[in-house]
C-alpha cells in the first residue's frame, strides 16, 4: 500500500481552531503541501495576519512572523529585503488585505516585491463577529450591514485581483476557489505557480482564493459552499488576470 | 485493508468528505461523539473505496489519510 | 589627530547609523530629517545595504519589524507625526522584544504643527506613544557630535536588551552644521547576544522561531510584561545616563535636554558673571530618566526650573523626581519657537528674586 494523501509536513500536527467547515484549513493544507514539493519548508518565513488566521503561526513549521492588521506586505518586505534568498509568503483576509492594507498591498505590488501573497477572500470579516468586508457583496446582509449592504451607502466590493493586474510591478494574479475537489487542485497549481514566481526572483504573486465563512453567513459548510459559486463567482470570477512571467527575467538581486 | 483512516480526535462533523464523496461511503457515525462533542465522519466500505482522496482533499483539518 | 568634517545632524545621523553597521533603512520624507534619508539613499548603495523610501511611515516601521525579526541592524527616521503613525508599530516591536533604532526630528505640534523645532513630543516618546505596557529607551543628544557616539549606542543597547530605542532630536540639531569626527566611534562589542531567535529559516536543523505578540492567555501575557519588565530595570540601572553642569556649588539648578540644554548654559554663562549660582543637569537619556542625580541635587538646592520647547514635558518627571524637596519650576516656548538666553536669565530672575 502507498500512501496517497496524508498530512503535508509543513503543516504542524495540531488541531486548528478554525470553524467546521471553514475553508482556511484546505488554504493553509494547499500552501504546506506546495512548500514540501518544492522542498522549502527550510527556507520559508511565513507573515500572518489579523484575523481568523491570526494563529497560523501555530499551524506552519516554517519560521513565522506575526503582523499588525494590514502589514503583514511591508513586513514581508523587511524580511525579504534582509533575506532575499528566502521564500516569503503572506497570508491575509480581505480586512487585512483590502481595508487597512490596502496602501501595503498596492505598494508591495507596485515594487514587484519577490514576495507570494495568499489572499482569503470570504466577503466578510470573521474573526471579529461577522461585519461587512470591503469584499462583501451589494445587499450581503452582515452585523455592520444588517439591511444588506447599500451602495448608496457602503459603495460597491472591491475586486483585488483586477486591480492589483493593473498595476505594473505584478508579475502573477490568479484568483481560485476551494469550493469543489476540482478547484482545489487548481487553487494548488496556482499556489505553486505563486511560489515558482518568487523561486526565480520574477517579482510580486498573488493568489485571490475564494472561501467560506459558514459560521458568519449563517450556513452550515455545504450551504456555504454553495453560496460561494451561486454569489461569490459572478462579483469574483476566477482565472488568471495578470501572467507577464515570460517577460520578467530574474530582476531581483 | 484500510485505504482510508479518520483521525476522529480532528474531525468537526463539517461533513464536506460526505458529500464530495464518488462512492457515497462516508457517513456521520451517529452512534459516537469525540471529544469535541462532534459526531466524527467514518467509511461504511473499505473495499468500494478507490482510494480517489476527494474527501481529503476537502477535508479542512488532515483527518483522512488515503492509501492505495 | 582625528579628522573632521562639517556635518549637518540629520547627515550625521545617517553616517553614524551606517559606522554601527546598520544596512537598512526604511523611511518617508517629512521636515525637519528628510535629509536623513536623503543621505541614506547615497550611502547605502555604496556599503552594500539598503535605502528603501516606503509608501507610509506606517508601511516604513513595519518593514523594520521585519527586518529587525529576520535579524538585521535597521532603523528608520522621522519627525512628530510621521512618529504618531509608527506608534502602532512601535508598540508591535516593543511586544515581540525586537530591536531597532527610530529618530525623531521633533517640530511644532500638534496636528500638522509646524516645521520649527519643538521638545512636545517628550510624552508621546517616554510615556507612551503606542500602546500598552512597554517603554521606549529615548536618547537626546545635543551636539552633532553627541549624535554620533549616541546613534553607536543605540545599536548596542538594542541589540543588548532587543529593545526599540529613540533619538530624538529637534528641528534645529538636526539642521544644524558642527564639526565631528567619526574617528573615536568604538568597535561594536563583541558580547552581544546572538540573534537565535530570529527568522531566517530553519533550514530544517532547528524548531521554528515565531515572532508574535499576540497571548490571549492572561496569565501569560502578565508573565510577559512581567519579563520585559525586569528588562527595564536592568537599562535603568545601567543605562541611565545625564551630564551635571556646574551643579556642585550651585544653590539653583535647571534642567534642560538636547539643543535647549545649550541655550540654558549660555545662561548659565551670564549668571555665573553676575555671581549667581546656577547650574545644569542635562538628561542624556529621557527613558531611563536620570531621577537619581535629580532627588540628590533637590535636597541641596533652592529651586530648579525645566526649560523645554513645549508647554512642560519633561518638569513633570523632574518635579516627580525632586519628591517635593525644592520647588520645580518651568519656562518654555513652544509651536516652533526657540528661548533665548535672555528670556531663560528674566525667568530665573524672576522666581530667584533679582539681582545678587
Amino acid at each position: 500500500m502507498t500512501v496517497v494523501f496524508e498530512r503535508p509536513h509543513a503543516l504542524s500536527d495540531v488541531s486548528m481552531h478554525y470553524c467546521p467547515g471553514c475553508t482556511h484549513g484546505i488554504i493553509h493544507r494547499l500552501v504546506a503541501e506546495v512548500i514540501d514539493e518544492m522542498d522549502i519548508e527550510g527556507t520559508t518565513i511565513a507573515v500572518v495576519p489579523v484575523g481568523c488566521s491570526v494563529m497560523a503561526y501555530n499551524y506552519f513549521e516554517c519560521d513565522v512572523q506575526e503582523a499588525a492588521h494590514g502589514r503583514a506586505p511591508a513586513v514581508a518586505t523587511g524580511i525579504k529585503r534582509v533575506h532575499p534568498d528566502n521564500m516569503v509568503f503572506t497570508y491575509q483576509g480581505d480586512g487585512d488585505l483590502a481595508a487597512i492594507g490596502t496602501a501595503e498591498t498596492v505598494h508591495a505590488a507596485t515594487r514587484s516585491e519577490n514576495i507570494t501573497i495568499i489572499f482569503v477572500n470570504n466577503a466578510i470579516y470573521g474573526m471579529t463577529g461577522g461585519q461587512m468586508a470591503p469584499t462583501s457583496l451589494v445587499g450581503q446582509i452582515t452585523q455592520t450591514t444588517p439591511y444588506g449592504r447599500k451602495i448608496e451607502t457602503q459603495g460597491y466590493p472591491i475586486n483585488v485581483s483586477e486591480m492589483l493586474a493593473s498595476l505594473q510591478g505584478s508579475t502573477y494574479i490568479e484568483r481560485v476557489s476551494v469550493d469543489s475537489v476540482k478547484n482545489i487542485k487548481t487553487a494548488k497549481a496556482a499556489i505553486k505557480k505563486g511560489f515558482t514566481v518568487q523561486q526565480n526572483k520574477q517579482g510580486f504573486s498573488l493568489i485571490e482564493v475564494l472561501s467560506t465563512c459558514p459560521t458568519n453567513w449563517g450556513m452550515d459548510p455545504s450551504e456555504s459552499l454553495n453560496w460561494l459559486r451561486e454569489n461569490m463567482m459572478k462579483q469574483y470570477p476566477l482565472g488568471v488576470y495578470k501572467d507577464i512571467i515570460d517577460q520578467r527575467g530574474a530582476q531581483h538581486e | 485493508m484500510a485505504k482510508v483512516t479518520f483521525r476522529e480526535d480532528r474531525c468537526k462533523g463539517c461533513g464536506l468528505c460526505i458529500e464530495v464523496c464518488p462512492k457515497k461511503i462516508l457517513r456521520f457515525a451517529e452512534e459516537r461523539l469525540n471529544e469535541k462533542g462532534f459526531n466524527p465522519a467514518e467509511i461504511t466500505d473499505q473495499d468500494a473505496c478507490i482510494s480517489c482522496a476527494f474527501c481529503a482533499t476537502i477535508c479542512p483539518d488532515c483527518v483522512i489519510t488515503v492509501e492505495k | 589627530m582625528s579628522e573632521k568634517v562639517l556635518m549637518k545632524g540629520n547627515e550625521a545621523l545617517a553616517e553614524a547609523a551606517i559606522r554601527a553597521n546598520c544596512r537598512f533603512f526604511f523611511g518617508y520624507p517629512i521636515t525637519p530629517q528628510t535629509e536623513l534619508a536623503a543621505y541614506m539613499a547615497k550611502k547605502m548603495p555604496q556599503v552594500g545595504g539598503l535605502f528603501l523610501q516606503a509608501e507610509s511611515e506606517i508601511a516604513a516601521i513595519n518593514m523594520v519589524y521585519g527586518a529587525s525579526g529576520a535579524g538585521a541592524r535597521v532603523m528608520t527616521s522621522s519627525s512628530s507625526p510621521g512618529i504618531s503613525l509608527k506608534s502602532e508599530g512601535i508598540s508591535y516591536i516593543a511586544a515581540s522584544d525586537l530591536p531597532c533604532v527610530i529618530v525623531n526630528i521633533v517640530r511644532g505640534g500638534p496636528g500638522l504643527g509646524g516645521i520649527q523645532p519643538a521638545q512636545s513630543d517628550y510624552f508621546q516618546a517616554t510615556k507612551g506613544g503606542g500602546h500598552g505596557d512597554y517603554h521606549l529607551i529615548v536618547l537626546a543628544p545635543a551636539s552633532v557630535q553627541e549624535i554620533v557616539s549616541l546613534m553607536t549606542e543605540a545599536f548596542n543597547i538594542a541589540d543588548r536588551y532587543r529593545v526599540p530605542v529613540m533619538i530624538m532630536g529637534d528641528g534645529m540639531l538636526g539642521q544644524m552644521m558642527e564639526p565631528v569626527t567619526f574617528d573615536e566611534i568604538p568597535p561594536i562589542p563583541d558580547d552581544l547576544p546572538e540573534k537565535s531567535w530570529a527568522t531566517t529559516g530553519t533550514h530544517m536543523k532547528r524548531k521554528k522561531n515565531i515572532i508574535n505578540s499576540l497571548y490571549l492567555t492572561p496569565e501569560d501575557l502578565e508573565n510577559l510584561v512581567l519579563e520585559r519588565d525586569k528588562k527595564y530595570q536592568l537599562i535603568t540601572q545601567k543605562e541611565t545616563r545625564s551630564e551635571s553642569y556646574m551643579i556642585d556649588d550651585a544653590d539653583f539648578v535647571f534642567v534642560a535636554y538636547g539643543t535647549t540644554a545649550r541655550i540654558v548654559k549660555s545662561a548659565i554663562s551670564t549668571l555665573r558673571k553676575e555671581g549667581h549660582k546656577v547650574g545644569l543637569i542635562r538628561p542624556i537619556t529621557l527613558y531611563p530618566f536620570p531621577s537619581d542625580i535629580i532627588r540628590e541635587t533637590s535636597k541641596k538646592v533652592k529651586g530648579m526650573m525645566s526649560v523645554e520647547m513645549s508647554m512642560g514635558q519633561m518638569v513633570d518627571d523632574v518635579r516627580l523626581a525632586a519628591a517635593g524637596n525644592c520647588p520645580v519650576d518651568f519656562y518654555g516656548r513652544t509651536g516652533g519657537m526657540v528661548p533665548s538666553p535672555d528670556e531663560i536669565i528674566a525667568k530665573y530672575k524672576e522666581i530667584a528674586g533679582g539681582e545678587r
